[in-house]
């Protein structure tokens, strides 16, 4: 499974749950901040559950709490694939 | 309106085999929620339970689970899941007993409570809110006492659990209110069950309303806290006692 993962797909996911979260969708752009998105622990905790479910990578809460920025999260999680 | 029926979810009852526990059970199957029936030893109960909505053209399963056995509950939520889909109301009722004077409670008096009616609705709760999030509706019930928020001799372990519960209850209301997760306690009296048999007596006359409470009434108010209607009522502990902490 995770061979077949690229990290324009994880970024596809980060993007979309980001806007079912709330954030506007023209704002979500690589540099852009999750506190700029209006992003809180809460939202990064499912986005964490959702990764869990389409990607079988597990984020802990620390892993997480490192994270700022989009791209960031992208990254995290491409690197545990 | 129960909010049961728009969604394709369920509810899961620990303890659900006798007492308040199968009242609950039963309210819900009636307002349309699909509802696990949690038990620990009781089967035979918890099947009567089980037929009690059947006959009435319910949905429920008997769900055989040590709540305070990380596992087993984790195995429940799967079972229930794989049958009836996310758990959307999520009623912490299982609930013991081992009452004795503080200067001669056993550490595995203690320990055996906290687990049941503290640590077992927090790990219950927390598996159910990643279902709820996601579908943004929720509805977890905490089943407190009034011995917590007023003192009963004899019962240091049962009230400081109950206490931690009215504590969790409202920490995770704010945790989660904004994706349509509700968290409530009800704090029941002096409720004729099997669990209090032995209580009435001197509590009985303290209830100002001079009777114990049927497992009837704590029931209807977990079905309003589980319906749609109660939306915006989070972080609250309802009080089902006849007037005792008043």
């Amino acid at each position: 499974m995770s061979t077949a993962v690229t990290t324009e797909q994880v970024e596809k996911v980060v993007t979309e749950s980001l806007a079912t979260f709330g954030a506007d969708p023209d704002q979500i752009t690589p540099d852009a901040t999750f506190e700029a998105l209006d992003i809180d622990s809460l939202d990064l905790a499912e986005l964490s559950q959702i990764v869990h479910e389409q990607f079988g990578v597990e984020l802990k809460g620390s892993d997480v709490a490192e994270v700022k920025s989009v791209d960031d999260a992208v990254q995290l999680i491409a690197s545990r694939l | 309106m129960s909010a049961a029926g728009e969604r394709a979810g369920c509810a899961l009852v620990t303890g659900a085999s006798r007492g308040i526990g199968a009242a609950i059970a039963c309210a819900l199957a009636a307002d349309g929620w699909p509802v696990g029936v949690n038990f620990r030893t009781s089967e035979d109960a918890a099947g009567a339970t089980v037929a009690r909505i059947e006959d009435r053209g319910g949905r429920a399963l008997a769900l055989r689970a040590d709540v305070t056995e990380p596992q087993q509950l984790e195995a429940m939520f799967d079972t229930l899941e794989q049958r009836f889909g996310r758990v959307l109301v999520l009623v912490n009722n299982a609930g013991v007993r081992a009452d004795d004077l503080a200067i001669s409670l056993t550490d595995a008096a203690w320990g055996e409570v906290i687990d049941t009616n503290l640590s077992s609705a927090f790990r219950a709760t927390r598996r159910a809110l990643r279902g709820m999030i996601r579908e943004r509706f929720g509805r977890v019930i905490n089943l407190a006492s009034v011995v917590g928020p007023r003192a009963n001799a004899g019962q240091a372990n049962y009230a400081a659990a109950k206490a931690g519960l009215i504590g969790m209850t409202r920490t995770i209301a704010v945790e989660v209110a904004r994706r349509g997760v509700t968290v409530n306690a009800i704090a029941p009296g002096l409720i004729d069950t099997d669990m209090t048999a032995d209580l009435d007596g001197e509590l009985l006359r303290a209830v100002p309303a001079r009777r114990a409470g049927t497992v009837e009434e704590v029931a209807a108010c977990a079905r309003f806290l589980a319906s749609e209607q109660a939306g915006y009522v989070t972080g609250s502990t309802l009080y089902v006692d006849g007037g005792l902490a008043a």
